[in-house]
């Protein structure tokens, strides 16, 4: 990834990534150790697991995976002396299309991500964790099993960790190339060595039902990176870098149409949509301009280039005022995402410039969901199949007039039918590129 | 990834198991302490990593090793996109199909790697079994999101990640794994 060689841009804060790209970094215990590495894991046996849950509440972190849940609230499900046993899968099987951070991380820096799962489990007294990585990381597993294995070695991991009787065991599981596996439920029962169809909320979920029916906490692999982090700075001093309820920092990922695509560590909110296409990523490609931002990974809503939002903010007396907000104002957080009708999602920003077809992009993420549905509920089985069906045939030029209202028809009934969200996830792209670019669907259309 | 054996012997696969893979088959079902039948998926990556595919022989012998029932073997190899019943090239080519690198000249580049392996770029390549050339050295097929759309287009080339990508390059790439 060449953006990463360069060194980072001002709107860069880079503290999950910091040592990722660093010149002479390397994923081996010594070299972490030597920049202060699990520290914070000391710091945090020497606390009460109450406590560090605190900490982590505090710092206002949002799952980095998708749903932006805040992480310390998901930690406070767990009831830590239920008498029942609890686990931890760290969900690495990143293949949101347009998300592209976690193998920097397992590969570059995998003791960071180790660390942090290391003070989660104390937190929830958790025993035995698995880290799920995508079958497609080829090196990462290798990478990862052999950082647990120095972990272990050197007492942070295994039987009576530093000497505080806490013991842990983190075990990588691959997964073999289902993207549905990302979704939570779904690794759960891929880890139990089932078909992963996800399972049904309620009852099933994780925090109550999760791995062999225990409680289980499932949390991607940049957040366990952040809780290593907020142990650093405090969660005070974390938490300020981002929007109130919303801390940190986050890796966004930014591909497509641009000049610089790549993955750039923000503090959350600290950069409006136009700063990051125009400024960070260094603008559009020559002579070309904006058309469409996708801007949380392939399932978040696609907002075409020119809309207003009418968003309600904070006015200078602290009262919501409702204010139109042109996209490229837009700032990069759950928040302002969700109010402009879309999501931040994974934070994948996908951009496309003016030469693009719309429907030829539709076509190919319809193409990705139909390939990629599990099959379990028939709304989203038979209908992300039609739906991929009608686009190749309309980018074929064979469309006829009903296409576009038989669309919409079929995303409007996969959409809310299905036990996950990958319904959602597959619908969402269809109905907002035919809301707003209706005249690339109308008949005849190429 | 182990070299792959070739598909000549025609004698089942679970007859001629041998003892590194014996050894790292029990040592992955040590990782799994609650349940064997988490140690499917492991198990099923070790022996595609050794055999390149995993025949009927495969499926009864893991099921047997994990007191499962053959269907429960089976129905994981059938819905993971990664398994393989039939064995694939032996420089194995997996060309990210999805949006962002589709922008960057994802197709274009595929058609190159059909060009350059000899294979029929209109064959299907979107399921468990891609097509492979006439003297079985390569396979091509289209994979879902690989997860480094800053670079694309890219692929998977057995265990390399290959970025940037462009359709003149792609012959120059094979050519590094003859």
């Amino acid at each position: 990834m060449k953006s990463l060689l360069l060194p980072p841009h001002p709107k860069e804060r880079r503290i999950v990534f910091k040592n990722a790209w660093t010149q002479g970094y390397t994923p081996d215990i010594e070299c972490y150790l030597k920049d202060g590495g699990y520290e914070e894991l000391r710091k945090a046996l020497a606390m009460k697991p109450a406590e560090i849950i605190d900490e982590v509440k505090k710092s206002n972190l949002r799952g980095r995976g998708g749903a932006a849940f805040p992480c310390g609230v998901k930690w406070g499900f767990i009831r830590h002396d239920d008498g029942k046993p609890h686990y931890i899968t760290c969900n690495g099987d990143e293949s949101e299309p347009g998300t592209f951070k976690d193998r920097y991380i397992l590969n570059n820096d995998p003791h960071q991500l180790i660390e942090g799962m290391a003070i989660a489990a104390f937190a929830l007294n958790v025993h035995l964790a698995y880290i799920y990585i995508r079958c497609e990381f080829t090196k990462s597993a290798g990478i990862v099993t052999k950082a647990i294995e120095e972990a272990k070695a050197k007492g942070f991991l295994g039987k009576n960790i530093l000497g505080t009787g806490f013991d842990l065991e983190i075990y990588v599981h691959q997964g073999a190339g289902a993207y549905i596996c990302g979704e939570e439920t779904s690794l759960i029962e891929s880890i139990e060595g089932k078909r992963p169809y996800p399972r049904i909320k309620p009852p099933y979920f994780p925090a109550v039902l999760g791995l062999y029916m225990s409680p289980t906490i499932v949390n991607n692999v940049e957040t366990l990176c952040h809780v290593k982090q907020i142990f650093k700075l405090g969660s005070e001093e974390y938490s300020k870098m981002g929007t109130p309820g919303d801390g940190g920092t986050r890796v966004m990922c930014v591909s497509g149409d641009v000049m610089r695509p790549g993955p750039y560590e923000i503090p959350v909110g600290g950069v409006t949509l136009g700063e990051l296409i125009n400024d960070v990523c260094g603008g559009m490609k020559p002579g070309r301009k904006l058309k469409a931002i996708i801007p949380g990974g392939s399932s978040s809503k696609v907002m075409r280039a020119g809309e207003v939002y009418k968003m309600k903010v904070k006015g200078p007396d602290g009262e919501m005022i409702e204010k139109d907000v042109p996209l490229l104002d837009i700032t990069m957080d759950a928040a302002s995402l969700a109010a402009a009708g879309t999501m931040i999602g994974s934070a994948g920003v996908i951009v496309m410039d003016d030469s693009r077809s719309m429907l030829w992009a539709l076509n190919n993420l319809n193409t990705f969901y139909a390939h990629e549905s599990c099959g379990q509920c028939t709304p989203c089985r038979e209908g992300v199949l039609w739906i991929d069906k009608m686009t190749t045939r309309m980018v074929n030029g064979e469309g006829i007039a009903q296409d576009p209202i038989t669309l919409k028809n079929v995303a409007d009934n996969i959409a809310g039918r299905t036990v996950c969200a990958f319904g959602e996830a597959a619908s969402w792209p269809v109905q907002s590129f035919l809301e707003k670019f209706p005249e690339e669907f109308a008949v005849g259309a190429k | 990834m182990d070299k792959q054996e070739t598909h000549t012997t025609g004698i089942s696969q679970s007859d001629r198991i041998p003892a590194d893979l014996l050894f790292r088959i029990d040592e992955a079902v040590t990782h799994y302490p609650i349940s064997k039948r988490s140690a499917s998926l492991p198990l099923l990556h070790l022996w595609q990593n050794h055999f390149g595919f995993i025949d009927d022989s495969a499926v009864n012998w893991i099921s047997k090793r994990l007191d499962l029932e053959p269907i429960n073997i089976l129905e994981l190899v059938t819905f993971y996109p990664w398994f393989r019943q039939q064995p694939a090239g032996k420089v194995c080519i997996r060309v990210c199909r999805t949006l962002s690198c589709a922008l960057a000249g994802g197709f274009e580049v595929r058609d190159a790697f059909c060009t350059a392996a000899g294979i029929n770029p209109n064959a299907e390549m979107h399921g468990h079994t891609p097509p492979v050339s006439a003297d079985g050295k390569f396979s091509v097929e289209f994979v879902e999101c690989l997860a480094s759309c800053g670079s694309g287009p890219v692929a998977l080339i057995n265990d390399d990640l290959v970025e940037d990508i462009t359709p003149e390059g792609a012959a120059g790439i094979l050519s590094q794994y003859h």
